[in-house]
Parts: C-alpha cells; sequence; structure tokens
C-alpha cells in the first residue's frame, strides 16, 4: 500500500507552494508520485530518488579522481581547512533551512569568515535599494485577495516560478477578486517579449538596461507632464496608457526580478522602483515585493540579519560583524583573490557565478555541501552529499513574502546520509576544538 | 552576410533550465537546456547562420561555443539570450560597480560560425575553464 502525504511544501523556488500531494511507498522510502507541483519542483522531488546519486563524501586526490571518505573525515577536513584559513568565505545557504544557517553562522563568527547567500547574484542590489529607501510590501495572500493591477518588471514567472500566477498573481478568484483573472490587469515589462508578456494587458518592451528611465517616466506621467516622444524605446502614449492602468486600480503591486536587479544602474532601478509604488500610494494602494528565486533566500536574509544585522555580504573577520558590498561581497572577494578557502553550501557558484570568480574559487582549499554533482563540486577538493532539505529532512523557509513556513519530511534518505544541520554541527564542534572556543 | 555579428547579451532563467539543475547539471539535458543563444531570427540571417549551428561567442570577459537557435521568446533583434548557467557566465561581465552584483545583462558580444566545434557538457566546461585535473 503506497501513502499520500498532503499539503507537502515545494522546495523550488521563493513562491513556496504549499498544496503538494507526494505518494510514497508504504515503508516511507521510496517517492513514488507527485501531484499538483510545476514540472521543476516535481523534478526536484523525483530526483531525490535517482540511482546515480552520490550517497558518500568524497575527497579529490592528486591526480583528480574522486576517494571516497567517511563523513567524520569529511568533517575533520571542512574544519581543519576552515581554522587554517585567515579569511574563509562562507557561500550559499539559499536552498537549505533556518535551523542549518543558524549553525553555519556560528562556524563563520569561529572562524572569522566572510559569509554571504546568493542574493549576491539575485536581489542583493534589491536588498541595497531597501536600506536606501525602505519597502512598501504586503503578502501574497493579500494579493491573491486584492490585487486588480499587477505589473512584472524584469521578471518572467511563467518559466522562473511557474505556479506563481495561478496560485497568487493573476487567476485565482479572491475575496475581492472574485473574477480572477477577469477582475486583474497585467502590465509586463521586458526586453523580450517572454511567455509572461504574452499573456499581459499591455507589454512595454524596454530597451534593454533602460528601465531606470522608463520607471523615471512613469512618475512623470502619473503627475501628466510633459514627456519626450519616446523613452527607453517606449511611445509616451504607451506610458500614458500603463500608467492610467496602475492609477487606476484599487489595490496593485510591482513585482521584480533580475531584469532590474542585473542590468546596469542595479539597485538605482529598484530605488526608482520603490518611489513609483511611494507615487501611486497618492492616487490608490500599492506595493512592491521582488521575486527571490531559491526557495529560502529570503530566510538565509533573515538568519544573517537576526544574527548579524545585515542581510548579505556580511564579513566577520575582525571578530564583528560589517557589511560592505562592493568590498565583502562574494564575487568582488574571489576576484581580488582575498579569500584563502571556500566553503558552498545549498548553491552553485560554479555554475552562477561568472567565469573569472569560479577560477578563483578552482584555486582554493574548498569544501561544496550539495546533494548534486555541479559545477561547483566539479571544481572543488571536498563535496558532501546531504539529504534533500524539504523533501528527506524538514526545516523552516521564508517565503518570497518573508512569511516563515515549516517544509516537511516526505521520503527517508538514502541510508547513512547526513542533513546539513547533522554536518554543519559536527563541523561545528570540531572547529570549536581546533580554535579552543567554548 | 557577415564573419561575425555583434549583439547584446543577456541572460536569465527558463523553465526548461530549471528542470535540468534539478535532473543533474553534469547530464547531457543541462547542455541540451542552457548550451544554447536564442537569437532573433534577424541576426541569424544577418550571421547567416542556420538553426541549431554551433556559434562561438565572444566578449571581453571570454568566450564559449554554444548552438545558436532562434529565439522562443522573440522578437528581440540585436539582443541574444543565453540561459543562465555556466555557458552565459562563460561571457558575461563580471563587473559589480560596487554593488557586489556582476553585470549577468547587457554584455556586448561578438557571434561568429564555429559549425566543428563542440559544446561541452556543463561541469566539463567549468573544469576546463579553470584548468581543474580530472582524474
Amino acid at each position: 500500500m503506497t501513502k499520500t502525504i498532503t499539503d507537502v511544501i515545494c522546495p523550488f523556488c521563493g513562491t513556496l507552494c504549499d498544496d503538494i500531494e507526494v505518494t510514497v511507498s508504504d515503508d516511507g522510502k521510496k517517492l513514488l508520485e507527485v501531484a499538483n507541483a510545476c514540472v521543476i519542483g516535481t523534478e526536484k522531488f523525483l530526483h531525490s530518488q535517482s540511482a546515480d546519486r552520490v550517497t558518500k563524501p568524497r575527497l579529490r586526490q592528486e591526480d583528480g579522481s574522486w576517494k571516497t571518505i567517511s563523513y567524520e573525515e569529511a568533517a575533520d577536513y571542512t574544519a581543519q581547512a576552515l581554522a587554517r584559513a585567515k579569511k574563509p568565505l562562507m557561500y550559499g545557504w539559499s536552498s537549505t533551512n533556518c535551523e542549518a544557517q543558524s549553525v553555519g553562522n556560528e562556524i563563520a563568527e569561529i572562524a572569522k569568515a566572510c559569509c554571504d547567500n546568493t542574493a549576491a547574484v539575485c536581489h542583493g542590489t534589491t536588498l541595497i535599494a531597501v536600506q536606501d529607501i525602505g519597502l512598501p510590501s504586503c503578502t501574497l495572500g493579500e494579493i491573491k485577495n486584492r490585487a486588480d493591477r499587477i505589473i512584472f518588471w524584469g521578471c518572467n514567472p511563467a518559466h522562473a516560478h511557474p505556479r506563481h500566477m495561478s496560485r497568487y498573481s493573476i487567476f485565482p478568484r479572491g475575496f475581492f477578486t472574485g473574477k480572477g483573472q477577469m477582475s486583474r490587469k497585467m502590465i509586463v515589462v521586458d526586453p523580450r517579449c517572454t511567455d509572461t508578456a504574452k499573456m499581459a494587458d499591455v507589454h512595454l518592451q524596454v530597451e534593454q538596461g533602460r528601465d531606470y528611465e522608463l520607471l523615471n517616466a512613469l512618475r512623470v506621467a502619473f503627475k501628466g507632464e510633459w514627456l519626450p516622444d519616446v523613452v527607453a524605446g517606449i511611445p509616451a502614449e504607451k506610458i500614458r496608457e500603463a500608467a492610467d492602468m496602475m492609477k487606476s486600480g484599487r489595490f496593485g503591486i510591482i513585482f521584480f526580478g533580475m531584469g532590474v536587479t542585473q542590468t546596469l544602474s542595479k539597485n538605482h532601478n529598484i530605488d526608482e522602483a520603490i518611489a513609483v509604488t511611494k507615487d501611486l500610494n497618492e492616487y490608490t494602494k500599492f506595493s512592491i515585493m521582488p521575486m527571490r528565486g531559491h526557495y529560502n533566500v529570503t530566510g538565509s536574509g533573515e538568519v544573517f540579519a537576526w544574527q548579524f544585522g545585515f542581510p548579505y555580504s556580511v564579513d566577520l573577520t575582525r571578530g564583528f560583524a560589517r557589511y560592505n558590498p562592493g568590498d565583502s561581497s562574494s564575487i568582488d572577494l574571489l576576484k581580488r583573490g582575498e579569500v584563502d578557502m571556500m566553503f558552498t553550501i545549498g548553491s552553485d557558484p560554479g555554475a552562477h557565478f561568472p567565469i573569472r570568480a569560479v577560477r578563483a574559487i578552482a584555486k582554493l582549499d574548498s569544501v561544496c555541501i550539495d546533494p548534486h554533482i555541479t559545477p561547483t563540486s566539479g571544481v572543488s577538493k571536498l563535496h558532501v552529499p546531504v539529504a534533500f532539505n524539504g523533501v528527506e529532512c524538514g526545516g523552516n523557509c521564508y517565503r518570497m513574502d518573508n512569511v516563515p513556513i515549516d517544509c516537511r519530511k516526505v521520503v527517508e534518505p538514502p541510508e547513512g546520509m547526513m542533513t546539513d544541520l547533522d554536518f554543519l554541527t559536527m563541523v561545528c564542534t570540531r572547529l570549536k576544538k581546533l580554535k579552543g572556543a567554548a | 552576410m557577415a564573419e561575425s555579428i555583434t549583439v547584446n547579451l543577456i541572460s536569465g532563467r527558463t523553465i526548461q533550465q530549471g528542470v535540468a539543475i534539478e535532473s543533474g547539471k553534469e547530464k547531457p539535458s543541462y547542455r541540451t537546456a542552457c548550451g544554447i543563444i536564442e537569437m532573433d531570427i534577424s541576426d541569424l540571417k544577418k550571421l547567416g547562420a542556420w538553426k541549431n549551428t554551433n556559434v562561438k561567442v565572444t566578449s571581453d570577459y571570454g568566450s564559449v561555443v554554444v548552438k545558436a537557435v532562434e529565439a522562443t521568446q522573440g522578437p528581440h533583434p540585436g539582443v541574444a539570450f543565453i540561459p543562465m548557467g555556466p555557458w552565459a557566465n562563460s561571457v558575461v561581465s563580471d563587473n559589480t560597480y560596487s554593488t557586489g552584483m556582476p553585470t549577468f545583462k547587457g554584455t556586448p558580444v561578438k557571434i561568429e560560425i564555429a559549425i566543428n566545434e563542440p559544446v561541452l557538457l556543463g561541469v566539463e566546461l567549468v573544469q576546463r575553464q579553470c584548468g581543474v585535473k580530472v582524474g
């Protein structure tokens, strides 16, 4: 007899869908079917069952081959490497739970490390903008029940957050949005005619990298002031049409993504998007929310902020927390060759950092904690496979709207496999001994 | 028809990229999903490349061989798209301008036909670019 577990949380993207149904074998050791999840979430659950999975830590040898070692040996190696290093970089954290992140922070404090999460290549510039001028935001539940103007700026949820539109933003019938999609107007701003843009009432195909100008032009249009004929590749009348559509709603939301955080102007794009939100609140109710990528990148920012006072790019080298993106941020530290050890967990900088930063990682003493084989494990000295968080172990995670949700364990990990939290606790105990910390 | 063309490169997620990273980055499916460059049909014509031809993409930051495919979310003449992953990151601008964030979107790149050069697998590509010895 199989068992069906309901209300499972999907550990893929920041939408943290909480209605997944998973069918497991009677003994709870095999995951058989996944229902309700998007194609990516389904793949994540099913990949945990793959036969070719690495189940034991592997240490790279002189000739480039891997040698299988025990978790105890892997923890010894990691603790010694951290103890030896003058300035280790502990990066990732976004695909693990808050409990493991907290133990990681304890390790970082003892090792006097630089700590950073995947916001470094995602919404880091958003965090800078939020510190500049604040963020009028709300929860996804409020959007489902109230929002009738939905703006997707530089994001493509049809691909990156596949169930976002069906669960929260476009299709659901909420308390004040009883007609679902019919009660909402949708504006998409993107230099490509994305699959999200194809659904929009208005698509502003902005010239790539000109988001700041367009945001600024919208602020002018709200006030009915003069505009040039074309701004950022968009005719003035189309900008005015979009501005009127935004102003005429009862409750609006701007969702924004990498299209604005990763282009030139970076945090200033977000500054301006927040200013647009502020302006719109003179006419109606408007909110703004970053479309967070990894399922617990938000949680990592929360745990960093709670323990160190800053949401990413934290430098503990001097024994207290400093924060200075550009100086204490991962890419810059690696490019300048300032760190002497790389510790990666719950992320893949090997695939997602510019190649110059990855070359720097390959030269360092490095540990990669990840259930998958990745480009990062491919350039690291030690690869420690762990249980899939949210599938083979539970733990707390934060949705993109800062709502904490407990992930659930649905299936047993392969025999003898440790979780992130167990392994980090082992490393922490060993590091304390090596450093003589209490 | 030109020997090479210059376009503005952006990168980002696709649903195929999402599925491929969860099913194994060491597998050929990751290369199929991300070892591509989505080009506008007018740019393919300018370059004189058939769809699904291997091309070499070069920027000030590096170069990589990927398969040129017709844009699925176009038209976007003058803009090319490589899904996020090691292929895109071989050529994107690593300048952070003191924000900590590399400039993943908006790197000028040169594209030329490289019909005889292979598109490497994800892990293999990074290992080669980094000079990692593999046993």
